[in-house]
Order: C-alpha cells, then sequence, then structure tokens
C-alpha cells in the first residue's frame, strides 16, 4: 500500500530531523563524517520510521528486526534516528564521539540502545548480516535483517564473499541498502575506483536488485515492500543519492565526508534545513 | 654480545614543538620518489589522511589507488615488489595489517619482497573514531612474521629518516606512524640507526623502554621521577624488530630493572619483545606498560593516553612500584 501524504511528511520530517541533528553532532564533536549521513537521511528515514520493527518497547525481543550499520562512520544519522525512536535521549546526541559517550564514533554494540553490533572496519558486515538472517530462520523467527552498505565498501572484497552466501544460503529475510554517492575520501568513485553497475553485479550474485532514487520517498517504501515480499532472494536496493544533500555547499562534495562544520557552516546549514534563526543561535552558541 | 653501548644521551628537541608522523612519512616519499624510479606507492582509499597523495601528484604513473580493498593492494604491492620495484603500501593501521595480515605473510613475507607497509593512525592517538579504527596489536602482528622488519618512530624527526631507511632494508618492512601531531624527541641532527636503540638519558635507577608517541611521555616520566631522586634511563627502542638485545641486557645489567611503555596491547608487542631478552640475558624485574587486555574508546588522543596511565604521570607511577620490586628482590624481603 502506498504511503499516504500525511505519513510521506512524517518520514520527510523525520529526515530532515536526521540532518539538523547530525550537523549539530559533528559539529558538537568538531570531528566526524556529516556528508553521508545527509545524503542517507531520506532512505533511513523511511527505513527506521516504516519499516524497521525495532522501538523502544520491543528492543529486547528476540525476534524483532535488526539493523546493521555497515558504513558504520554515517552513523550521526543512525544515533539521530535512534534517538527520534526513543531509544537513546536526545540530550545524548551531543555527547557524540566524546569520552565516555555511549555514542562512539563508530558504533559499538549496545542492545539497550537498539545498536545491534559493532561497525566501522568497512566490508565486514554483509556477512554479519547473512548470519543474522540465517540464524533468524533457523529460530523460526518472522524478522527481517536490514543491512547498510556504501558504494565504497563495495570495493572491498567481502561484501561479495557475503553476496555469494545469501543467496547460496538462501538469506532471502536479508536487505541491503546500498547508499549509491558516487563519493569516496579520496574522490569521486570515477577517480578513485569505479565499482560499476552495482544493481548489475548483485543481480549477478543471485540477488532481488533494484536501482532506486534514494531521495524519493515514496519509491523507497514502495521498494522496502518489495523486499518484504521477495521470498526467492535476498534482495538489494541501489539507492541513488547526493553526498551532503539538504545543505547545497556539502552537496555532491567529497571534501564533506569527513570534516566537521565549523560555527559559521554549522550556522549556514541549520538555516539552510529550516531551523529558525533564534533556534540556530541557541545551537551554535 | 657485541660492544658495550655508547652511553652519551642523544641531543633531544627543545620540548613545545609538535609534528605527526605521517607528515613526515609523505615528505619522505617524495624524496624517494625523485631519487629512485623503482618506488611506487600503493593506497586505498586514504591519500590525503596517510599523506601519500603528494606523491601521487608528482608521479601518477607510479602510483595507484587500489580504492577501500586493503587485502587487494597488499597482494599488488606484492606483484608489483616482485618484479624489481619497491613498493610502498599505505592504510590506517588498522586495515593495513588487520585486513591484509594473510596477504601480508604469504604473498610478502614468504617470499621475502620489497614491499614496505607504512601504516599511519595507529593507537590511541587516532582519538574519537574509537575502538574500531585505534591499532592497538598490530605490532604483535607484524613482529611475529619472519623477515619482516618492524620500525615504530618516536616523532616525526625519525619517522623521516625511518621511511628512507625502508628503502634501503632488503625485502618487507613495517613502518608504524600516527595520525596526531606529537611532541618532537629528536634534534634534526638524530641519525636514525636500524636495528639500534637510541639512548635518550642516562640513569642508573630504571631502564625505561619506549617506542612510538610513549618516547616521549618517557621522557617527561623521567623528569617526574629525577625531582624525586630517581635516576632513569630512557631508551627509544624504535626498531622492534629485529630487536637491539645488547641494548637490553646492558640495561638490564647496569639498572636492574626494566619498564616497558607502549601504544599498544602488552601482550605480543614491545614490552614481550623486551622480556623475551631480558630472561634469554639478564633476568631482572620487570614491568610493563599498554593496553592491559582492553580495546580502545572515542576521545580526544591526550584524554585516551592519560586514562590508559601511557603518559607522563602514568609512567612515573609504574617506575616507582617497579623500583619497590627491585628493592624487595635485592634484599630479599
Ligand atoms: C576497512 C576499512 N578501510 C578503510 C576505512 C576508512 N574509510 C572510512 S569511510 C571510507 C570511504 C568509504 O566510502 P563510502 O562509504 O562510499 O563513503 P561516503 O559516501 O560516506 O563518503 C574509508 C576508506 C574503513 N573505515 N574501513
Amino acid at each position: 500500500m502506498a504511503l499516504t501524504t500525511q505519513r510521506r511528511d512524517e518520514i520527510a520530517e523525520a529526515a530532515r530531523q536526521v540532518r539538523i541533528d547530525t550537523v549539530r553532532m559533528v559539529h558538537a564533536a568538531t570531528c566526524g563524517h556529516p556528508g553521508g549521513p545527509l545524503g542517507m537521511a531520506d532512505f533511513m528515514a523511511t527505513l527506521f520510521m516504516e519499516h524497521l520493527r525495532l522501538d523502544a518497547s520491543n528492543r529486547h525481543a528476540p525476534d524483532r528486526d535488526r539493523f546493521v550499520l555497515g558504513n558504520g562512520h554515517t552513523c550521526a544519522g543512525y544515533y539521530s534516528l535512534l534517538a527520534q525512536k526513543g531509544l537513546i535521549e536526545r540530550d545524548e546526541l551531543l555527547t557524540f564521539r566524546k569520552f565516555g559517550s555511549p555514542l562512539q564514533g563508530h558504533p559499538h554494540r549496545n542492545l539497550d540502545l537498539g545498536i545491534d553490533f559493532s561497525t566501522g572496519s568497512l566490508g565486514n558486515s554483509l556477512s554479519v548480516s547473512v548470519g543474522m538472517a540465517l540464524a533468524a530462520k533457523l529460530n523460526g523467527w518472522d524478522s527481517r535483517i536490514y543491512s547498510a552498505s556504501s558504494d565504497g565498501e563495495s570495493q572491498e572484497g567481502q561484501i561479495w564473499e557475503a553476496a555469494t552466501a545469501a543467496a547460496h544460503h538462501g538469506a532471502t529475510n536479508l536487505t541491503v541498502l546500498v547508499d549509491f554517492n558516487n563519493v569516496q575520501i579520496d574522490g569521486h568513485m570515477r577517480d578513485v575506483m569505479d565499482v560499476r553497475d552495482l544493481r548489475v553485479k548483485y543481480d549477478a550474485f543471485g540477488w532481488h536488485a533494484v536501482d532506486v532514487d534514494g531521495h524519493d520517498i515514496d519509491a523507497i517504501d514502495a521498494a522496502l515492500v518489495a523486499a518484504r515480499e521477495e521470498t526467492s532472494a535476498p534482495s538489494a536496493l541501489i539507492l541513488h543519492t547526493k553526498i551532503g544533500q539538504g545543505v547545497s555547499f556539502m552537496h555532491d562534495q567529497p571534501g564533506w565526508h569527513g570534516v566537521a562544520p565549523n560555527d559559521e557552516q554549522a550556522r549556514d546549514a541549520l538555516l539552510e534545513l529550516g531551523v529558525a534563526e533564534a533556534d540556530v543561535a541557541a545551537m551554535i552558541g | 654480545m657485541t660492544a658495550p653501548p655508547d652511553l652519551t644521551p642523544l641531543a633531544t628537541a627543545a620540548p613545545p614543538a609538535k609534528a605527526a608522523t605521517r607528515a613526515a612519512y609523505g615528505e619522505a616519499l617524495l624524496e624517494l620518489g625523485a631519487s629512485n624510479p623503482d618506488v611506487v606507492v600503493l593506497d586505498a582509499d586514504l591519500s590525503g589522511s596517510t599523506k601519500t597523495k603528494a606523491f601521487g601528484k608528482a608521479h601518477p604513473e607510479r602510483f595507484f589507488n587500489i580504492g577501500v580493498a586493503e587485502a587487494n593492494m597488499i597482494g599488488v604491492a606484492a606483484g608489483l615488489a616482485a618484479q624489481g620495484k619497491v613498493a610502498f603500501a599505505s592504510s590506517f593501521a588498522m586495515f593495513a595489517t588487520g585486513k591484509a595480515f594473510e596477504q601480508i605473510r604469504q604473498s610478502v613475507c614468504v617470499p621475502e619482497l620489497d614491499v614496505k607497509i607504512c601504516a599511519t593512525h595507529a593507537g590511541l592517538t587516532v582519538g574519537e573514531d574509537g575502538k574500531s579504527h585505534q591499532m592497538l596489536e598490530d605490532v604483535t602482528l607484524m613482529r611475529v612474521l619472519p623477515h619482516m622488519s618492524v620500525i615504530v618512530p618516536a616523532d616525526a624527526v625519525e619517522a623521516h629518516q625511518a621511511v628512507l631507511a625502508a628503502a634501503e632494508i632488503a625485502g618487507p618492512v613495517y613502518v608504524r606512524l600516527s595520525r596526531a601531531s606529537t611532541p618532537v624527541v629528536f634534534a634534526e641532527s638524530y641519525r636514525f640507526q636500524f636495528g639500534k636503540a637510541a639512548l635518550l638519558r642516562e640513569g642508573r635507577d630504571l631502564a625505561i623502554v619506549a617506542m612510538g608517541v610513549t618516547v616521549a611521555a618517557a621522557m617527561g616520566a623521567a623528569e617526574l621521577l629525577a625531582a624525586d631522586g630517581v635516576q632513569a634511563r630512557v631508551i627509544n627502542m624504535s626498531t622492534v624488530s629485529p630487536l637491539d638485545e645488547a641494548a637490553i641486557a646492558a640495561a638490564a645489567h647496569d639498572c636492574g630493572a626494566i619498564l616497558t611503555a607502549e601504544e599498544h596491547q602488552q601482550s605480543g608487542g614491545l614490552g614481550d619483545a623486551v622480556a623475551q631478552a631480558v630472561v634469554k640475558h639478564h633476568p631482572v624485574p620487570m614491568d610493563m606498560i599498554g593496553m592491559d587486555g582492553a580495546f580502545g574508546q572515542s576521545g580526544t588522543g591526550d584524554e585516551l593516553l592519560a586514562y590508559y596511565g601511557l603518559d607522563a604521570a602514568g609512567i612515573a607511577r609504574r617506575a616507582k612500584a617497579l623500583l619497590d620490586r627491585k628493592a624487595t628482590a635485592s634484599t630479599g624481603v
């Protein structure tokens, strides 16, 4: 069933909150990765708000869905969504990356907060997600494993070992969401290491694979529904996004992969994201 | 055992200077690129961070960005070296050694190839990225490999020279570098000698043997101890493999107690290497400072070094405890 206008607006608002929180968190930490979470915000918000069965009430239920953030450097946006779902205190968000905070620079497994797995080293997580999917099936759980990945992470050979195993062992309850923004640390993919057509690759590995506009909430929702209904293969959503989406000076700029905005840049970004001037002043100081 | 070591401490830098060893690496690579046409450089999508980018700009035909694929990078480096190239390969220490350990063993060390793995962002001082990026086991992994030389420069001055030396050393070399700007220990006149310990401060009450960023902290600890009348010998053990066993034996003999300090797990790193030499040549009371079986966490580099007892105050504390043990051992109480 298609999203109602109201539901779509709620998801768009959650995505805007992800972008605002990401800018504030990375600014407050004076380091971190703003670009990726801004680009992923629309599909992450659609997943978390509409599909992923994880909230404060079921966090310890064994048969709930699981989420693994393979591109762990983009965790600011992930933490924002966990806060929006009541798993993390909002106040805690600004401790991101600081000594003693549970909100580590890359996710550290913490089931009380709904963080299902430790990540940060690219390439490892799809294998882990395959294992989680196989365990859910063995246990007879009607749960889905969602795994985020990226074009940069797709350069790791282990991703393709996992992709082979997922299809072979029938991990049909697994959906990977690949953030395809054509950017990695050293620049655009075409200049560093071209991964070419990821949909064709996943397809060749035996997956149900589709290209999706990663900023079109209706299209993302429809693709997630189709993935859940696909019972013969694992599903790959190749989400075409722009790094830094929503903040014009970060848009499609590899330089914003892992640099914190200064006060002025954070102020500009928050204003562009629709935060009122007085609130921005209170946030940035 | 060889000739007794020269006990004249080396000239050290004026204290406030700070520099990152990775920056020194980038500069040394540029020099090597100009002087040696066989030098090639590989990176894994971190060329801005590892500082190989300048080499890539100067010699694009000899620079290969392999993307986020560290195991493949080491394999490609081995192939280049097998055809006569001197291949420098860089990533963060976590991924350069962790992702590619087996490729380093099989494709680099077994055939004894000229692959020089210069890995940056080692240890706790990578800071806020947290435990997934704080490599604290790389020296263990590298020093147990036959034919692998392991160098952990104390500062940017030594790092520059160690990288130049790596191109000359036959076979595989691992150079461990840091992200953070850290205190400069050595004067520009310092000359790195592969396989030789460097004496930084003379003393006879105990010897502190350190590598990497803990060398400056060990010097600070020696100052604190001196204020209490304790004279510590400070040894920079930048070549961890092959180890300068003569310097360790002499320190054990002269000082009667040895403390090691490293930004690394206690298990398998410098402390273990030194302990093996002490046990073989001259057993004395010993203690080891390093990560005590924990992974790191997010925080600033300085916060973490202090929290895990790897700063000057932490080293001085443990030195005092070791001196008590030494006194007990000698009086038999
Ligand atoms: C195994 C491993 N190698 C290298 C890194 C360092 N690193 C972090 S993000 C990144 C680039 C990844 O590309 P992508 O996820 O596409 O980046 P984004 O689109 O978020 O800019 C690299 C090389 C890492 N975290 N893990």
